[in-house]
C-alpha cells in the first residue's frame, strides 16, 4: 500500500459485515486529506453510519486495511485506541449524550477525559454553549432537551477539543435551516483551522453551502467516485471535482 | 455571523496529561448511582460479621490450646491404688519423696483426700468423702521440661521398684483428643473464612457485572470520546469501595458485638479451661484488619470484573 505523508485516512479494499449478514460495505478504497471538507451522501441504509463507525474507531472492518494518522488501525492494540480517538470529534447520529450529565458536563467530557483542569474548561465550554444557543440550557439533562438541543450539545462536544478530524453523522437532521447553516459555519471555521471534516447527510441543500467540499457517495455499501477525487492515488489536493450537481 | 469560539486548542494542548485517570469528582459524576446498589453493602456486612465471629472463634481456640498445652506440657499425674487408707497415705508419701529426688522433677504435690473428694463429688455423690469408697491417692508432678514418653516410662520404672500399685500418666496424653478437637475446630473456622471470602467475591462480581451492564452506554460513550480502560475502571471502583467500606464497617461492628457478648457468656462459665481462650490485643488487631481485607478483596474483584468486561469491547 502506498504511503504518503499528508494522508489522514487511507482505506484499502475495506469490507464490513455485521455477524453473518451480507457485507454492508464492500471494496472501499479511498484517501482523505488533512484540512479537506468531505460530505458523505447516500440513501438511507447505504452504509454511511457504518463507514463513519470505521472512521471513528467504533468498529473494525471485516476485511481490508485502514490507516489513520499514518498508523495501521487494524493491528493497533486496544490500549492505543484512546490516543487516536482523542484526535477525533464525533457527532453521532443518535447523539449519544450521557443521560445523567448536564449539557455543560456533556460538552466538558472530552476535555476532562483528556485531563484538562476544571478551571481551564469552564470558559471555553460556556462560550461554546453560548455559540450554539444553549446558555440557558447549560444545566439541563438530555432527557429534558428537544432533539435539536441535544444535537447542538452533541456538536459542541465534538468540536470543543478542536479535533484533527471531525466526523458528523446527520448533524443537522433535527434543527431548523437557519441553525443548520450556523452549525455548518462552525464546521467550516473548524476546517479553516486545519481540521479534516467528514459530514454524512441526506440534505442536498447542505452540500451546496460549502463550495470547496468534496463529495463521497455511497450506494448499497459501495463508494461511487465518478470523478476520481477519492481514488488511489488521488488527484492533487485542491481538487473540487465531485460537485453536488453531479449527484 | 460571529466567529465560533474555537481559538484555544484545549484537548490537544493537554495531551501530555492524556493518560491521567479522571480525578475523583469527575469520575463520580459519570455514573449517577454512587452505590453498586441494593443489598450488596448489606451482603458484605453480613459476610464480614460472620468472618469476624469465625476469626475470633479460631483465635480463641488457638489461644486456648496454646495455654492448655503450656500448662500441661510438663504435668504428670501419679495414681496410687490401695484399698487401705493408711497404707495408701504411706505409699503416697514414699512415692512423693522418691519423685522429688528425681533430676527432671521440679515440683511434687500430694493432692489431699478432701480435695479429691470435692473433685469427685459431682460423680460419686456425698459418699465421695467417706472412707467407704476407696479412691486412689493422687500426686501432681511438674516436670522441669515437657514430658516425653521415655521420661514417663522411666518414672514408672523408678516408682515400680519402690512402691506397689502406682500408675504414671502425662496429663497431655489425656488431653490429646481435646487438642485434636480444638485443631479441627480451628480448621473449620479457617474453611468458613475461606468460603465467606469466596461468597463475598462472588457477590461483588455479580454486582459489578450488573452495574457495568446498566451503564454500558455511558462506558461506550466514554470509550468513543477517548476514555481509557483505567478511567472507566476507576468510575466503577469508586462504587465498589464505597459499598465495601460501608459493609466492612457495619460487619465489623456487628461481628465484634457478637464476639464480645459470647466472650462474656463464656467468662461467666468461670471454667479454668475457657479462661485460657480470651483474645488479647493482637487478636483484636487481626479482627480489626478483616474489613480492610474485605475492601481489598472487593476492590480486586470489582477491578478484574470490569477490566474483563472492557476487554470484550473495542
Ligand atoms: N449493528 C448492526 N447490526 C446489523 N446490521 C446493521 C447494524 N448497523 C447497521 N446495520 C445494517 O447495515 C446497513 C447500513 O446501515 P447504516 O446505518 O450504515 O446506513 P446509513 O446509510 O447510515 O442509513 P441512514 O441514512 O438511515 O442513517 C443497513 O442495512 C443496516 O440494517
Ligand atoms: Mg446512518
Amino acid at each position: 500500500m502506498t504511503e504518503r505523508a499528508g494522508d489522514i485516512v487511507n482505506f484499502d479494499n475495506v469490507g464490513l459485515r455485521y455477524g453473518t449478514e451480507p457485507e454492508v460495505l464492500s471494496d472501499l478504497s479511498f484517501t482523505l486529506f488533512p484540512g479537506s471538507f468531505y460530505f458523505l451522501t447516500g440513501a438511507s441504509g447505504a452504509g454511511k453510519t457504518s463507514l463513519l463507525k470505521l472512521l471513528y474507531l467504533a468498529q473494525r472492518p471485516s476485511r481490508g486495511a485502514i490507516r489513520m494518522f499514518g498508523k495501521d488501525m487494524i493491528t493497533l492494540p486496544r490500549e492505543e485506541l484512546p490516543m487516536y480517538r482523542r484526535r477525533l470529534g464525533v457527532v453521532f447520529q443518535d447523539f449519544r449524550l450521557v443521560d445523567h450529565l448536564t449539557a455543560f458536563d456533556n460538552v466538558a467530557l472530552p476535555l476532562r477525559l483528556a485531563g484538562v483542569k476544571d478551571s481551564n474548561l469552564t470558559k471555553p465550554v460556556s462560550d461554546m454553549l453560548d455559540w450554539v444557543g444553549l446558555t440557558e440550557r447549560a444545566q439541563a439533562k438530555p432527557a429534558t432537551m428537544s432533539g435539536g438541543e441535544q444535537q447542538r450539545v452533541a456538536i459542541a462536544r465534538a468540536v470543543i477539543g478542536r479535533p484533527d478530524m471531525l466526523i458528523a453523522d446527520e448533524p443537522t437532521g433535527n434543527v431548523d435551516p437557519e441553525m443548520a447553516l450556523k452549525l455548518l459555519r462552525l464546521f467550516e471555521a473548524l476546517n479553516r483551522l486545519g481540521t479534516t471534516v467528514v459530514v454524512a447527510t441526506h440534505d442536498v441543500h447542505l452540500l451546496k453551502k460549502v463550495p470547496e467540499s468534496l463529495i463521497m457517495r455511497l450506494n448499497k455499501g459501495r463508494l461511487h467516485d465518478p470523478t476520481g477525487a477519492l481514488r488511489f492515488p488521488p488527484r492533487p489536493s485542491g481538487a473540487t471535482t465531485s460537485r453536488s450537481d453531479e449527484l | 455571523m460571529s466567529t465560533p469560539p474555537l481559538a484555544k486548542n484545549l484537548g490537544r494542548s493537554d495531551s501530555a496529561k492524556a493518560s491521567l485517570p479522571l480525578r475523583r469528582r469527575e469520575a463520580a459524576n459519570l455514573v449517577p448511582q454512587t452505590r453498586l446498589g441494593g443489598p450488596i453493602p448489606w451482603v458484605i456486612a453480613i459476610m464480614i460479621a460472620l468472618v469476624v465471629v469465625a476469626a475470633a472463634g479460631g483465635l480463641a481456640l488457638s489461644n486456648l490450646a496454646n495455654n492448655a498445652r503450656a500448662d500441661l506440657s510438663g504435668a504428670v499425674t501419679v495414681q496410687i491404688v490401695e484399698a487401705d487408707a493408711d497404707l495408701r497415705a504411706q505409699k503416697a508419701a514414699d512415692a512423693a519423696t522418691l519423685l522429688i529426688a528425681q533430676d527432671n522433677v521440679s515440683t511434687v504435690r500430694v493432692v489431699p483426700e478432701d480435695e479429691l473428694g470435692e473433685m469427685l463429688e459431682p460423680w460419686l455423690g456425698d459418699g465421695a468423702g467417706s472412707q467407704d469408697i476407696p479412691i486412689p491417692a493422687l500426686i501432681d508432678v511438674q516436670l522441669s521440661s515437657a514430658s516425653r514418653p521415655e521420661q514417663i516410662a522411666q518414672l514408672q520404672a523408678t516408682l515400680d521398684a519402690a512402691v506397689q500399685g502406682t500408675r504414671v500418666d502425662a496429663q497431655s496424653d489425656w488431653l490429646q483428643p481435646v487438642y485434636s478437637a480444638l485443631s479441627a475446630l480451628q480448621y473449620l473456622a479457617l474453611a468458613l473464612i475461606g468460603l465467606l471470602a469466596f461468597a463475598c467475591a462472588a457477590a461483588v462480581w455479580l454486582a459489578s457485572r450488573s452495574a457495568f451492564a446498566n451503564h454500558r452506554d455511558t462506558v461506550e460513550i466514554i470509550h468513543l470520546l477517548g476514555g481509557t480502560d483505567a478511567q472507566v475502571t476507576r468510575i466503577f471502583q469508586r462504587s465498589v469501595v464505597r459499598d465495601a467500606a460501608f459493609g466492612g464497617f457495619v460487619g465489623l461492628v456487628l461481628g465484634a458485638l457478637a464476639v464480645w457478648l459470647l466472650g462474656r457468656q463464656f467468662a461467666a462459665l468461670d471454667s479454668g479451661m475457657v479462661a485460657g481462650g480470651g483474645l488479647d490485643w493482637s487478636d483484636w488487631a487481626i479482627i480489626a484488619a478483616i474489613p480492610l481485607a474485605g475492601i481489598a478483596l472487593a476492590l480486586l474483584t470489582g477491578r478484574i470484573t470490569i477490566l474483563m468486561a472492557l476487554r470484550r469491547m473495542l
